[in-house]
C-alpha cells in the first residue's frame, strides 16, 4: 500500500527504543530491568519512587516532609508564572516537589536517604529541596544515621533567584557539620547532575559514586556555548570522563547500587571500633 | 550570641554596640531604585573599581600571595595578607580587569578551579593563623569552559563553600560588583554578607537564565527585572545584611570615596565580630543560611498535643494535685 499508512509496528505505550543501540524494547521488560537496557546496559532515567524502592530494604522506608510546598518569593514570571509552573508539575508527577526524603534501612544499615526526580522541573533546587536535604542531614546527625543523596538535577531554581543559590549554603553548612561529627555522607550521582547541585552537595560526599553513563557536568551545553562559544565534544561530562580525571570514586551499575552502598556503609560502621556513628 | 544582620539596630537596642553609621540597612532608606538593567550595567562597568583597586586603598602593605599549590596560579582570584586599619587579615577576591587586556589576563573574573582551590588554601591560611577574612566577590561566575570540567569546577566551588562554612576565623564578605552564582557563592559564606549598593548577585547571568528560560541570550533584560538581582532586592530578601552607598554617579565616578565606605564598613563589623567567640560565630553563621527558604508546610504545624486521657484529670477533679 504506496499511500496508506504504516501501521506503528511498535506503539509507545507498550515499547521503547533504546537511545544508544536502538534495540526495542518491551516497556514492561525494561520496568522489570530497573530501566537498564536488555541488550547495551544502556541507563535510562529512573523516578524518585522507583530508585527508593530499589535502594532499601523493604518496607523500611518512610518519608518525612512530604507536605513542604514552595513559595514564590520573587513572584517569578517567564513564559508563564511560577506558581503554575509548580501545579503542572505537581499534577504531572504527583509530587510535591523534586526531591523525597525519609528515613531507611540498606542492607540493614540506617539511613537518612534523599532521592531527587528529574521529571519534576528538571529536579531543580529551591527552597523545598534545600530544605528536605538540610532537614535529612541534621536527621542524620542528631541520630548518628548515615545520609545517602541520590542527585539527578539539572542546577539551582532560576525561579527562585537568590534563594535558590542560598540553598547551597544551607546544605553545605549542614554537611561540614555531619563531616565534623565522623558520620558517613554517600553521594550517588545519576542522569543529568550538574550545575548547583553539582557544585554543593553532591561533590562532597565521603563517597562518590555514579550510574554508568550519566551527564555530569558544571554547566549546561545551552549555558557553556552562550557564554564560552564553544561546542563541546561528544560524551565530554559523562561519568567515565569524571572517573578517569578524578572526581568520582566508582561507576556503579543500578542492579548493584544497594548492595554497594551497604558494603560501604556496613565497613564504615566495622572500622569504627568506637562505634561513632553508629546507634 | 552574635544577631544576624550586621547588627546595628538590635544590638544597640541591648546597649552592646554603636549603630553602623553609614550603611544601608533597609531598601527604604534609598531616594531612588535603579532599573534591574541598570544595575547590571553598574555592576559591571569596566571602570568600576575591580579587587585590587579596593584593595589597595583599603588596605596598608598588601602582599599577594600566589598559587594552588597544585596547578597554577588563576589570575582571576586575587588574595594575601594585608593589614586592615593596622589589624593583619588576609584578603582573598575575584578580580577583573580595567581593559581588555587585562580582562584576557584574568579571564573576566571567571575564575577556573584553581582558582577557588587557591582561595581555599588562603581561608585555611587565616584559620591557622587567627586572622580575620576578607573576601571580594566579582564574578559573572565561574568559568564555564571543557578546561574547567576537566580539572573539576564543580568539586573545586563545593570544597570552597564547605570550608567557609566551618572556617574558625571571622568572615566579612563584600559583593563588590557582579555575584555570578555558585562562582561567587565559592567566597561569600560569610558572618556578614554586605554588598555596594550597585552590586549585583544571582543565581545565574541574566543572559544564562534568557538563554535557558527564553532561549535567547538576547533577553537577559527581561530575565534580569524577573530575577530580583540589584542590592535593594538582596536587602529585601535578606541575602544580603546591608549596602555599602556608593557615590552619587556610582563607585566608578570616585574610586576613592568608594574605598573610603567599604574600609569604614569592615572595620566597623570586624570589630564587631571579633567580640563574638568561635562556637557561637559559628553557630550564627550556620543559623544565618539555615534560615534561608520560601516553603510553606501545610498540616505539620497546627498538629495539637494528643489529648490526655481522662483518669489524668481526675487528681484535679477531686481536689489533689499530686504532681
Amino acid at each position: 500500500m504506496p499511500f496508506g499508512r504504516k501501521p506503528n509496528e511498535f506503539p509507545s505505550h507498550l515499547w521503547t527504543q533504546c537511545p544508544s543501540c536502538n534495540e526495542m524494547l518491551f516497556n514492561k521488560q525494561l520496568a522489570r530491568n530497573l530501566n537498564v537496557c536488555t541488550k547495551c546496559e544502556h541507563h535510562f532515567r529512573l523516578g524518585a519512587r522507583e530508585r527508593i524502592e530499589l535502594l532499601v530494604d523493604k518496607g523500611s522506608f518512610h518519608e518525612h516532609d512530604a507536605s513542604l510546598t514552595s513559595g514564590d518569593p520573587l513572584g517569578f514570571i517567564d513564559s508563564k508564572p511560577y506558581p503554575e509552573r509548580i501545579a503542572a508539575a505537581q499534577t504531572k508527577s504527583g509530587e510535591k516537589d523534586a526531591a523525597i526524603a525519609g528515613s531507611a534501612a540498606i542492607g540493614g544499615n540506617p539511613v537518612e536517604l534523599v532521592v531527587m526526580d528529574f521529571e519534576f522541573m528538571g529536579g531543580s533546587m529551591g527552597s523545598v529541596v534545600g530544605e528536605k536535604i538540610t532537614r535529612a542531614a541534621e536527621r542524620a546527625l542528631a541520630e548518628r544515621r548515615a545520609l545517602v543523596i541520590v542527585s539527578a538535577s539539572g542546577g539551582a531554581r532560576m525561579q527562585e533567584g537568590t534563594l535558590a543559590l542560598m540553598q547551597m549554603g544551607k546544605i553545605v553548612s549542614a554537611l561540614a557539620r555531619l563531616d565534623e561529627a565522623g558520620v558517613p555522607f554517600v553521594s550517588v550521582i545519576t542522569d543529568p547532575t550538574t550545575g548547583g547541585v553539582l557544585a554543593s552537595y553532591a561533590s562532597l560526599g565521603d563517597l562518590i559514586v555514579a550510574e554508568p553513563g550519566a551527564l555530569i557536568r558544571f554547566s549546561g551545553e545551552r549555558v557553556t556555548s552562550g557564554t564560552v562559544g564553544e561546542k563541546l565534544p561528544v560524551g565530554f561530562g559523562r561519568s567515565e570522563f569524571l572517573l578517569e580525571k578524578g572526581f568520582l570514586d566508582q561507576i556503579v551499575p543500578r542492579g548493584q547500587l544497594r548492595e554497594r552502598i551497604a558494603y560501604f556503609l556496613t565497613s564504615f560502621r566495622a572500622a569504627s571500633q568506637d562505634m561513632r556513628w553508629s546507634l | 550570641m552574635l544577631d544576624r544582620i550586621v547588627g546595628a539596630k538590635k544590638l544597640e537596642a541591648n546597649g552592646h554596640l554603636p549603630a553602623d553609621a553609614d550603611l544601608i540597612t533597609d531598601s527604604a532608606q534609598l531616594a531612588a531604585r535603579a532599573t534591574p538593567w541598570e544595575a547590571v550595567q553598574a555592576a559591571r562597568n569596566i571602570k568600576r573599581p575591580h579587587t585590587l583597586d579596593v584593595v589597595a586603598r583599603v588596605f596598608d602593605h598588601f602582599q599577594e600571595l600566589h598559587g594552588d599549590r597544585g596547578f597554577r596560579d588563576d589570575p582571576a582570584i586575587v588574595g594575601g595578607i594585608a593589614e586592615l586599619d593596622g589589624r593583619p587579615v588576609v584578603v582573598v577576591g575575584e578580580q577583573k580587569g580595567a581593559s581588555t587586556e587585562e580582562n584576557i589576563h584574568r579571564n573576566f573574573g571567571m575564575p577556573h578551579p584553581e582558582g577557588y582551590r587557591k582561595a581555599i588554601r588562603l581561608y585555611r591560611l587565616a584559620e591557622k593563623f587567627h586572622l580575620p577574612l576578607i573576601t571580594f566577590v566579582d564574578t559573572p561566575g565561574a568559568y564555564p569552559g571543557p578546561e574547567g570540567e576537566e580539572r573539576g569546577q564543580a568539586e573545586a566551588i563545593a570544597r570552597a563553600i564547605f570550608t567557609m562554612t566551618r572556617l574558625q576565623t571571622p568572615i566579612v564578605v563584600v559583593i563588590l560588583g557582579e555575584g555570578g552564582s555558585g562562582g561567587a557563592l565559592a567566597l561569600a559564606i560569610g558572618d556578614v554578607v554586605l554588598a555596594m549598593q550597585n552590586a549585583i548577585y544571582s543565581v545565574i547571568s541574566p543572559e544564562g537564565s534568557a538563554a535557558i528560560l527564553w532561549r535567547s541570550p538576547a533577553e537577559a533584560e527581561r530575565a534580569a527585572k524577573a530575577m530580583r538581582l540589584a542590592g535593594p532586592d538582596l536587602l529585601d530578601l535578606g541575602v544580603v545584611d546591608a549596602l555599602i552607598p556608593e557615590p552619587s554617579g556610582g563607585a566608578h565616578t570616585d574610586h576613592e570615596a568608594t574605598a573610603k565606605a567599604v574600609k569604614t564598613a569592615l572595620v566597623a563589623q570586624l570589630a564587631k565580630l571579633e567580640r563574638v567567640a568561635i562556637p557561637d560565630l559559628l553557630s550564627s553563621r550556620y543559623e544565618r543560611f539555615r534560615a534561608f527558604g520560601a516553603f510553606a508546610e501545610p498540616g505539620t504545624a497546627v498538629a495539637p498535643p494528643p489529648a490526655a486521657p481522662w483518669w489524668r484529670k481526675l487528681p484535679k477533679m477531686l481536689g489533689r494535685d499530686r504532681t
